[in-house]
């Protein structure tokens, strides 16, 4: 199986595996990464979105060998639970979670956009965040805690 | 037939009356009979011993036991909230552990929104206890009274000075069993009981901890998939063993009748040696499935059936007067629990001992079922919960628990992760039942309902594992000796099963409830979250909405003109004064307002909703834009927590009204992702206000599924106010809203 050297979360990963691996497999399986999950692998769900050179990528179809030098982003590099993101403490303040399973890609499509966009509306939160699928029903909660990390990552 | 039940030699000694030195007994059925231990509270009822709910550390901290699981609803945190307050222990040293067969408490299913009720009840004694023994204790080592005592976060101080819990806990027996005869705090001494606590289980969530079962990692295991029949009941004939084992990674090949699964060393080999395995393998399949809606429900109304009167009220007066007769039917499709996470498991078989990590709502009876259909005493099997995603009921969570151990029987004992495909689950899961719902009433001319009928047809609600006989693992169906299903049947009033929430929580002179009950299931079906109280909520209350009509009477005024309860009438009132119910208001065509009011499972909490609505009548598709809900649960463990339930059983409700329905042919189930599935997205989710009553005095009730019911039927009667369309078919999809409003005008006239 080919190598294939990954920049993931600041840091080169090698790996060896066939070039049409997922990402996902990887992160999850050989770097032992929690955030992204398996969902549908047919990119319908955001579960298992990371960061590709800063944009939300479905990790689920994303083959191994089309990544190259790209920075990888995943939900861990955030922050740690003492060490909150803003995105990550207004999940905790506004309880933004039921289950959970979607958070990670509801967390990183967040920060994909307010990397780009600081001070949404509502509109553009949810618009961002429409192919990411929650089953629990915490929408309202979802865009209320963007609304919370994006007010404080302003002031 | 002669049963025999084993006691614990201190029930029978001490119901006996005699202060002996004993031994375990075994004793036959009538004898334990006359020996049955008085009624404890709760879930103690059935789990007695005291250190079976906690145990004291010596580090100060307190670990509770429960034996209802995680699952994304924050029971565990409520939990630890009344644990805190009746023990005096900080929130924050309570450690909990839950639902595991070697070491919590058998408290069957985590279903039916009695967690707070029956665990909840039974730590609530249970600590109350526990804190008197060591209070007791600690009277002694002080030199005073434990009234004269008081307690601080396990510190507790009076007397000569103070001691802890941990210093006590290596005298205090809590090997005992339980009285129960020590009253937990009255709600006026609570501190946590009561707070919107944080759940516990976010931080992990959102950082990227190990949080599920699909988390998992141990040393050596193997990745494994399977490989379903194409429909319910092909027959595997051939498959090309030798290529699939010579691929890359593979460990193991498992046939055993018509079960395939595979393990593999990396999680892609196992993905790609089970498409190749799905690729090889012939099947004998049947066309054996029933027609697709509308087909459906004549056909279900056709099908051999139970029929029975399940609530009768016989007139005491005659009617006098004009009275008028009004007919119509609902339906409700096949709809999923559409897990976002499929299903998983962790299992691992050694020397004869078989381990599973699950994420069931029922690890006792999952071991049971596991024990049916592998032969496998219990005592060799341990499940162990671990979350998964949201399951809304039973989904594939105990059917992959088999799979994962058929597959990790065949490893050498290296253990097993296996996670069905997508497509698995959305094919195999048991689905919520079709059901139809006939309603009748007469409506006297002074506008009050003299006489209601509630006539439903529906498969069975639950075919949990053990919850009855037969099997009810998956691949137990399939492999060759197989277990096969029975027929389940109906969980009885007041609860009611396919008939929950069929009985109108109105005061009717005259009523008859008929259920026509199919145990014959072509598709597979059990425990939605709900089970029948969404669609029979959906016909009763869309049915009063259009009595109200036709009495020329306001929709909100008509539901308190026939209500007595006072709890209901104050949650009625509650929800219209709060979203600002104006009796009369008018629709401009496309906006509309509806009201619909239950008391899940005519026992738990009460829920009133009003719905505004945005009908685009070009298109047909409907909006919800806002849902206004009133609450009473009784005594409020944790409000966020609540609120988060029913706003959720909102949204998802929005969901399967507006949007769900399984596809199948005559011959396969067509829905195998979310393309064919989909679920309400951010943009159409309604905005959510609950308002809470919270009655300290009266005891806790489930609200996990109070509000769906509620909530489809006043997005259908707010439907119905905006455009004039009745819409009794579920789900209301934009194609069909548009056939009902180019209907409407001959309707409405």
């Amino acid at each position: 199986m080919p190598n294939y050297t990954l920049q993931v979360n600041g840091t080169a990963r090698n790996v060896s595996v066939e070039p049409d691996t997922p990402l996902l497999y990887i992160l999850r399986n050989d770097l032992e990464l929690n955030g992204p999950r398996y969902g549908c692998g047919l990119s319908q769900c955001g579960a298992c979105t990371v960061l590709v050179d800063g944009r939300p990528t479905r990790s689920c179809v994303t083959a191994v060998s089309s990544l190259g030098a790209k920075k990888i982003t995943t939900l861990e590099s955030l922050g740690s639970k003492d060490r909150l993101h803003p995105l990550q403490k207004a999940f905790i303040e506004e309880q933004a979670a039921q289950c959970g399973y979607c958070t990670n890609g509801m967390i990183m499509s967040a920060k994909a956009l307010l990397d780009k966009t600081p001070r949404p509306t509502e509109a553009q939160i949810k618009k961002a965040l429409a192919a990411n699928l929650c089953r629990c029903g915490t929408h309202n909660r979802v865009v209320r805690a963007v609304q919370r990390a994006a007010k404080e990552m302003a002031a | 037939m002669r049963t025999t039940i084993c006691n614990s030699r201190r029930d029978f000694l001490k119901a006996a009356g005699a202060i002996v030195v004993g031994f375990s007994w075994c004793v036959p059925g009538v004898l334990a009979q006359q020996a049955s231990p008085a009624r404890l509270p709760g879930s103690l009822n059935d789990n007695r011993m005291l250190d079976g709910w906690l145990r004291i550390n010596a580090n100060g901290t307190v670990t509770i036991f429960t034996g209802k699981c995680e699952l994304g609803q924050g029971i565990t945190t409520a939990l630890a909230q009344i644990a805190s307050d009746e023990l005096d222990v900080a929130y924050e040293r309570i450690e909990m552990v839950w639902a595991d067969t070697a070491r919590t408490p058998n408290e069957g299913m985590t279903a039916g929104s009695q967690s707070v009720e029956n665990s909840g009840t039974a730590l609530r004694y249970a600590c109350a206890e526990a804190r008197q023994i060591l209070l007791g204790l600690a009277a002694a080592k002080l030199g005073t009274t434990a009234d004269r005592l008081t307690v601080v976060d396990g510190t507790v101080s009076g007397g000569t000075g103070k001691t802890t819990y941990a210093e006590l806990a290596r005298e205090a027996n809590l090997k005992r069993e339980a009285t129960a005869q020590v009253k937990p705090k009255p709600s006026s001494q609570y501190k946590m009981i009561g707070k919107s606590v944080q759940r516990r289980d976010i931080p992990s969530k959102v950082t990227g901890g190990q949080s599920y079962v699909q988390d998992m990692r141990l040393p050596g295991m193997v990745f494994g998939r399977v490989v379903r029949p194409p429909s319910y009941r092909a027959q595997l004939v051939s498959f090309d063993e030798s290529a699939i084992k010579a691929m890359p990674g593979v460990v193991a090949v498992v046939r055993d009748g018509s079960f395939l699964g595979v393990a593999a060393e990396r999680e892609e080999q196992a993905i790609k040696a089970a498409q190749a395995l799905r690729a090889s393998a012939k099947w004998n399949e049947t066309p054996d499935l029933p027609p697709s809606a509308p087909g459906l429900f004549e056909h279900l109304q056709k099908m051999r059936s139970q029929d029975s009167v399940v609530n009768q009220k016989i007139p005491t007066a005659p009617v006098g007067g004009k009275v008028t007769t009004y007919d119509a039917t609902f339906t409700r499709p096949y709809q999923a629990h559409a897990s976002m996470g499929p299903s998983c498991a962790v299992a691992q078989v050694r020397d004869g001992k078989y381990q599973v990590w699950t994420h069931s709502q029922g690890v006792f009876p999952l071991r049971r079922e596991l024990n049916k259909v592998l032969g496998v005493p219990e005592a060799n099997i341990t499940c162990t919960h671990v979350e998964g995603a949201g399951c809304y009921g039973h989904n594939g969570a105990d059917d992959v628990a088999l799979d994962a151990i058929l597959v990790a029987r065949a490893t050498g004992g290296r253990p097993v992760k296996l996670q069905w495909m997508r497509d698995d689950e959305f094919s195999w899961e048991p689905y919520g039942s079709p059901m139809v719902m006939k309603m009748r009433a007469r409506l006297e001319e002074s506008g009050g309902i003299v006489d209601w009928r509630h006539e439903v047809w529906s498969h069975p609600h639950s075919t949990r594992p053990v919850s009855n006989p037969g099997g009810n693992l998956l691949a137990g169906w399939h492999i060759a000796k197989a277990v096969a299903p029975a027929p389940s049947p109906n969980i009885p009033q007041p609860a009611g099963g396919a008939d929950r929430n069929a009985v109108p929580p109105y005061e009717f002179p005259s009523q008859q409830i008929v259920l026509h009950y199919i145990t014959d299931v072509p598709i597979r079906v059990s425990a939605l979250r709900t089970l029948g109280a969404y669609a029979n909520v959906f016909a009763a209350e869309c049915f009063m909405d259009e009595l109200a009509i036709a009495a020329g009477a306001d929709p909100v005024e008509f539901r308190l003109r026939h209500m007595k309860d006072p709890r209901a009438r104050a949650v009625i009132e509650t929800c219209a004064q709060k979203a600002g119910w104006n009796a009369g208001q008018k629709s401009d065509g496309s906006h509309g307002r509806g009201f619909a009011y239950s008391r899940y499972k005519n026992l738990a909490c009460y829920v009133a909703v009003a719905a505004d609505v945005e009908v685009d009548r070009r298109t047909g598709k409907v909006r919800v834009t806002k849902a206004v809900s009133a609450v009473d649960a009784g005594l409020i463990i944790n409000p966020d927590g609540l609120i988060a339930q029913i706003e959720g059983g909102i949204i998802q409700s929005a969901s399967w009204t507006l949007k769900e329905h399984v596809g199948f042919n005559r011959q396969r189930i067509t829905t195998r992702s979310w393309a064919d599935y989909p679920i309400l997205t951010f943009p159409e989710v309604p905005a959510v206000e609950v308002h809470l009553i919270n009655r300290p005095d009266e005891r806790s009730l489930g609200t996990g599924e109070g509000s769906q019911g509620p909530a489809v039927a006043a997005i259908a009667n707010a439907v119905f106010h905006a455009t004039g369309a009745r819409l009794r078919d579920l789900p209301f999809t934009a194609k069909a809203v548009k056939v009902a409003l180019s209907d409407a005008p001959s309707r409405a006239a």
